[in-house]
C-alpha cells in the first residue's frame, strides 16, 4: 500500500527570508485587531455583561418572531433581542441587564415566563448578575495572564530566555489575532471563548515548542552553521510532523464545527481560527524567525539544557 | 527503548487494563451498576448542561446580617443596662456601631464592665483569632461606644451559610429530586444544583424566602391612617398583607411567639370552608407562651406575620392552649405545600439572594448528547482514517494507542467521580486530535533516522528515545493552560479543563509506554528490514 505523504521529504524552504514579509503583515494585522477591538468592541456575552439568555422552542414548528418581539417588547425590559438559534423553532432571546441589581434580573425572568407561558418549552435560561459578570470578567483576565506567565516561566527553566520570549511573542501574537477574529465576527465572547484563547494558547506553544525543541538540539549540533540557515533546517525537519499534526487537530474541530450543534460552536469556530490559522503560521514564521532577532547564546554554557546528556 | 523486561510489559498493561475497566460502569444501567461492590460503582455524572437541571447561586446578605446584629446590639445593650440598673439618654446604632449616653457620668465604670460581657471572642473557645466580637470604648465621659467589626460580620455571615445551607438542603429534599448538590463557595456564597428539573420557578421560591414566621399583636391603640401619613409609633411597624388588596396594618414590634418555636407544620384544608389550610404544632415553651398571650388578649386581633407580611390578623376568640393552631389565608394547595415546608426546614438566619441561575431543560440536555456523540465519532473517525492512510501498519498501532487513551480517559473520569459536560466532550474529541500528535512526533523522528541511514531497529530507538522529551514538553505548556483553565473556569468550562488536563496526562501515558510496547512487540516478531512508514 502506497502511503499518504503530504510533505515531501527533505524540503528547503527559506522560512527565515520570508521573514521579511510575515513580521510586517502579522505587525499590520496585529494593529488592525487591537484597533478593531477598541473602536470595534467584543460581542460581550451574558457570563461577562450580565442579564438574561434564554433558548426556547416553540411549540408550533417555526415560531413566530415577530408576535414574540411584541409580547416581549411591552414588558418595559429595555431592548429585547431575539434570534433564530440552530431550527426554525428554535430562538434566542437576550435582555440586557435590569437596572436594580440582582433581585431585578429574576423578577425580569419570571415576567418573561409570564408573558409567554406554555406556547414554548424551555430549553436553557441563563440568568448572571452583576456582581457574578464583572467577577467572571476579571477572572478570565487574570486566567489569561496567569496561563502566559506560566508558561513562560517553564519554558525559561526548560530552554534559555530567548526562547520563552520567543514564544511568549508569538504567543500574545496568537491570542490578539484571535481577538481581533472575535470582534469581526461579533462572536459572543463568554466564559467559553476564554476557554478557547487558553486552549490555543497551549496548542500554540505545543508546535513552538516542537520547533525550538528541535532547534536546541541542532545548536548543540552544529555549532558553526549559521543561524538563520539553522532555523530553516530546523523548521524544514518538522515540516512534515507540524502539518500532519494540523490535519489530524483540523479534522477532530472540523468533526466539533459541523456536527456538535449550536451550543459549542463559537468555541469550534474560535479554535478552528486560532489553531488552525494563526497557530501553525506563528509557531513557522513568527516564533522560528524572531529567534533571530532576540540573539540566542551559542556559548557552551547556554547549551547545556536539561537534555544535554542524552543527546549522543 | 525498544527493550522491555517482562515484568515492565506485564505493569504497563495492568495499569492501562485497569484504569480501562473503571470505565465500564458507564455502559451498564444504574440500577445493575448499584447491585456491583462499592469499589466498582464509581462512574461518570453528566453535567447540568447534558441531563438537564438548575444551576443557581446564592449570596448572604450580608448588609441584612450587619444590620441584624447592629440591632441585636442595640437590644442586648437596652437589657443590660435596665438590669444594671443604669439611666442613659440615647442609644442609636450609628454606622457601624451602637451608641448609648449614659444619664450619669459616674456610673460609667459599671456600664463599661457590664457591657464588655456582651463581647465574646471570635471563632468559639477553640481556634478563635483573638479578637472580639464587639469592640466596646468609652469617649467624653458618658459616652459608650460599642462598634461592631468587619471580622465579627464576617464571622456571623459564614456561620449563615453554615446554618443555611443545612436549612436549604432539607428544603430541597422536599422536591423530590435525585441527587441535589449544595455546597458552600467563597465565604458568603451558596452554590445549589439540582439536576432534572423542568420549571426552576418552584425552587427558586424556596430558596428565595427566609422564612422568617412571627406571631404579634396588632395594635389597635392607634389608627392605622396615622401611620401611613408618617407618624408610626417607635413600637409597631407598618406591614402589609401579602395578598392583594395590600391592606396596611399597625403591627406591635414585640413578638410573642416566633417560628423558631414551631415543632411541626402541615398542609392541610378547613373542614368548614375547605379551603386549604396550613396546621401548626408549637413546642412547649412555644405553646406555654402562646397560651398566656391568647389568654390576655381575648377579643383582640394578632398577626401572622412571614417575611415581613401579613398572612392573616384574626381575632383570638378564646384562649389557644392545646399548642397547636392553623393559619388561613386565601393559600392555594400549591403554596399551603410550600409553606409547610419552608416552616418545617426553619427560618434562614439571614436573606439569600439570588446571583446567578443557568438552567437547562432534559430536551436540550438529551440534543447535546446526541451532538457531542456524533461529532466524537465523526472526529474519531476521520482521525483514524488519516492515520491509517498517512502510516500504514504504523498508523494502525496509533489508533490503537489512541482508543487505550480514550478508554483511560473515561476510567479516570469515572474513577474521579468527575462530571461530563458537553466543553468536556469537545475536550476528548481535541484529545484524539492531539493524542495522534505523539505518535506523529515518534513516527516523523523515525523517519528522519531512517533516512540518515540507521537500520530500522536502531532508527526506530532512536525515533522513541528523542521523540519523547519534545512530547513531554509540548504537553506540559498545554496541561499548564489546562490547570489555569480549571482553576478559574466553574460548570462547563471546567469540565473542559479536566477532560483536556486528564486527556493530556493519558496522552503522555500512553506514548511513553503503550505506544513503545506494541511497536516493540511488533520488531521482536517481524525482526523488519525496512520501516513501512
Amino acid at each position: 500500500m502506497r502511503l499518504l505523504r503530504i510533505v515531501p521529504d527533505d524540503t528547503k524552504f527559506d522560512f527565515m527570508q520570508f521573514r521579511r514579509i510575515s513580521f510586517p503583515i502579522s505587525a499590520v494585522l496585529s494593529i488592525l485587531a487591537i484597533g478593531l477591538y477598541f473602536f470595534h468592541g467584543l460581542n460581550f456575552g451574558i457570563d461577562f455583561k450580565g442579564g438574561l439568555l434564554m433558548e426556547v422552542q416553540s411549540k408550533t414548528p417555526t415560531a413566530d418572531l415577530s408576535t414574540m418581539r411584541t409580547t416581549l417588547s411591552g414588558l418595559g425590559l429595555g431592548e429585547v433581542q431575539l434570534q433564530q438559534f440552530g431550527g426554525p423553532s428554535n430562538v434566542l432571546v437576550r435582555i440586557a441587564e435590569q437596572p436594580g441589581g440582582d433581585a431585578a434580573q429574576q423578577a425580569a425572568v419570571q415576567k418573561v415566563r409570564g408573558a409567554l407561558g406554555d406556547s414554548v418549552e424551555y430549553r436553557r435560561v441563563e440568568v448572571v448578575g452583576p456582581r457574578v459578570s464583572s467577577e467572571l470578567l476579571s477572572y478570565g483576565v487574570v486566567g489569561l495572564g496567569l496561563a502566559i506567565l506560566g508558561i513562560l516561566i517553564y519554558l525559561w527553566f526548560r530552554f534559555e530566555w530567548q526562547f520563552a520570549l520567543g514564544a511568549m511573542i508569538a504567543n500574545v501574537h496568537d491570542i490578539v489575532l484571535t481577538i481581533g477574529f472575535m470582534s469581526i465576527t461579533q462572536i459572543d465572547f463568554d466564559l467559553t471563548s476564554i476557554a478557547a484563547l487558553l486552549t490555543i494558547l497551549g496548542y500554540s506553544l505545543n508546535d513552538t515548542v516542537v520547533i525550538y525543541d528541535r532547534i536546541r538540539e541542532m545548536l548543540r549540533r552544529y555549532k558553526k552553521m549559521p543561524m538563520a540557515e539553522l532555523l530553516n533546517a530546523s523548521v524544514n525537519q518538522t515540516l512534515s510532523r507540524s502539518v500532519i499534526t494540523h490535519v489530524t487537530v483540523t479534522l477532530a474541530l472540523l468533526a466539533l464545527l459541523l456536527f456538535g450543534g449550536q451550543a459549542i460552536h463559537s468555541f469550534a469556530a474560535t479554535m478552528t481560527f486560532g489553531v488552525v490559522l494563526v497557530g501553525t503560521y506563528t509557531s513557522i514564521f513568527i516564533a522560528a524567525p524572531i529567534l533571530i532577532y532576540l540573539g540566542v547564546g551559542r556559548g557552551t554554557d547556554a547549551l547545556t539544557g536539561p537534555e544535554s546528556g542524552k543527546s549522543k | 527503548m525498544l527493550y522491555f523486561t517482562r515484568w515492565k510489559a506485564a505493569g504497563i498493561v495492568l495499569t492501562a487494563l485497569v484504569v480501562c475497566l473503571f470505565a465500564v460502569p458507564n455502559f451498564f444501567p444504574e440500577a445493575t451498576v448499584n447491585s456491583w461492590p462499592k469499589w466498582a460503582q464509581r462512574h461518570l455524572v453528566l453535567g447540568l448542561d447534558l441531563q438537564g437541571g438548575s444551576h443557581i447561586l446564592l449570596e448572604v446578605d450580608t448588609n441584612a446580617v450587619r444590620k441584624d446584629k447592629l440591632e441585636t446590639t442595640r437590644d442586648d445593650v437596652r437589657r443590660v443596662l435596665r438590669d444594671a440598673r443604669v439611666g442613659y439618654t440615647g442609644l442609636v446604632v450609628r454606622g457601624n456601631s451602637v451608641e448609648v449616653r449614659l444619664r450619669d457620668e459616674a456610673a460609667s465604670a459599671t456600664a463599661l464592665t457590664k457591657l464588655r460581657e456582651l463581647a465574646v471572642p471570635l471563632g468559639g473557645i477553640l481556634g478563635g483569632s483573638g479578637q472580639m466580637s464587639l469592640n466596646v470604648t468609652t469617649e467624653a465621659g458618658n459616652l459608650i461606644r460599642l462598634t461592631v467589626g468587619d471580622a465579627a460580620i464576617l464571622d456571623r455571615v459564614r456561620q449563615s451559610v453554615e446554618q443555611s445551607i443545612q436549612i436549604i438542603e432539607r428544603r430541597v429534599n422536599e422536591l423530590g429530586t435525585v441527587e441535589p448538590l449544595i455546597q458552600r463557595q467563597g465565604t458568603d456564597r451558596i452554590l445549589v444544583q439540582v439536576p432534572g428539573l423542568q420549571d426552576p420557578t418552584r425552587l427558586k421560591e424556596l430558596l428565595g424566602k427566609t422564612a422568617k414566621l412571627d406571631f404579634r399583636m396588632v395594635d389597635i391603640g392607634t389608627p392605622v391612617e396615622q401611620a401611613l401619613q408618617g407618624r408610626a409609633p417607635p413600637e409597631d411597624d407598618l406591614l402589609y398583607s401579602s395578598t392583594a388588596p395590600k391592606t396596611p396594618y399597625l403591627i406591635e414590634k414585640r413578638v410573642l411567639v416566633s417560628g423558631a418555636e414551631l415543632t411541626d407544620a402541615q398542609p392541610g384544608f378547613d373542614q368548614r370552608t375547605s379551603e386549604p389550610i396550613v396546621s401548626f404544632r408549637f413546642n412547649t415553651a412555644g405553646s406555654r407562651k402562646f397560651a398566656q398571650a391568647t389568654q390576655e388578649n381575648v377579643g383582640k386581633p394578632f398577626a401572622i406575620v412571614l417575611d415581613n407580611e401579613v398572612i392573616s390578623a384574626p381575632v383570638i376568640r378564646e384562649p389557644i392552649l392545646g399548642g397547636s393552631g392553623q393559619i388561613s389565608g386565601s393559600f392555594t394547595v400549591q403554596s399551603a405545600n410550600d409553606l409547610s415546608i419552608l416552616l418545617r426546614a426553619g427560618a434562614l438566619p439571614a436573606p439569600l439572594t439570588i446571583i446567578e441561575e443557568r438552567t437547562v431543560g432534559p430536551g436540550l440536555g438529551a440534543d447535546s448528547i446526541a451532538k457531542g456523540k456524533m461529532s466524537s465519532y465523526v472526529g474519531a473517525g476521520l482521525v483514524i482514517v488519516f492515520m491509517l492512510a498517512t502510516y500504514g501498519i504504523f498508523g494502525l498501532f496509533a489508533n490503537i494507542a489512541v482508543a487505550i487513551n480514550v478508554a483511560m480517559i473515561f476510567g479516570v473520569l469515572s474513577l474521579l467521580n468527575a462530571t461530563l459536560t458537553l466543553p468536556g466532550i469537545a475536550g476528548v474529541v481535541l484529545t484524539v486530535g492531539i493524542a495522534v500528535d505523539s505518535n506523529v512526533l515518534i513516527y516523523e523522528r523515525i523517519r528522519e533516522e531512517v533516512r540518515a541511514g540507521r537500520s530500522p531497529i536502531n532508527a526506530i530507538d532512536a525515533g522513541f528515545s528523542r521523540a519523547l522529551a519534545t512530547i513531554l514538553d509540548s504537553n506540559i505548556t498545554t496541561f499548564i493552560a489546562a490547570a489555569v483553565l480549571f482553576y478559574i473556569g466553574t460548570g462547563p468550562v471546567r469540565g473542559f479543563a479536566v477532560t483536556l488536563g486528564i486527556g493530556i496526562i493519558t496522552t503522555v501515558f500512553t506514548a511513553f509506554t503503550v505506544t513503545r510496547l506494541i511497536v516493540a512487540t511488533w520488531v521482536r516478531w517481524r525482526r523488519p528490514q525496512h520501516v513501512p512508514i
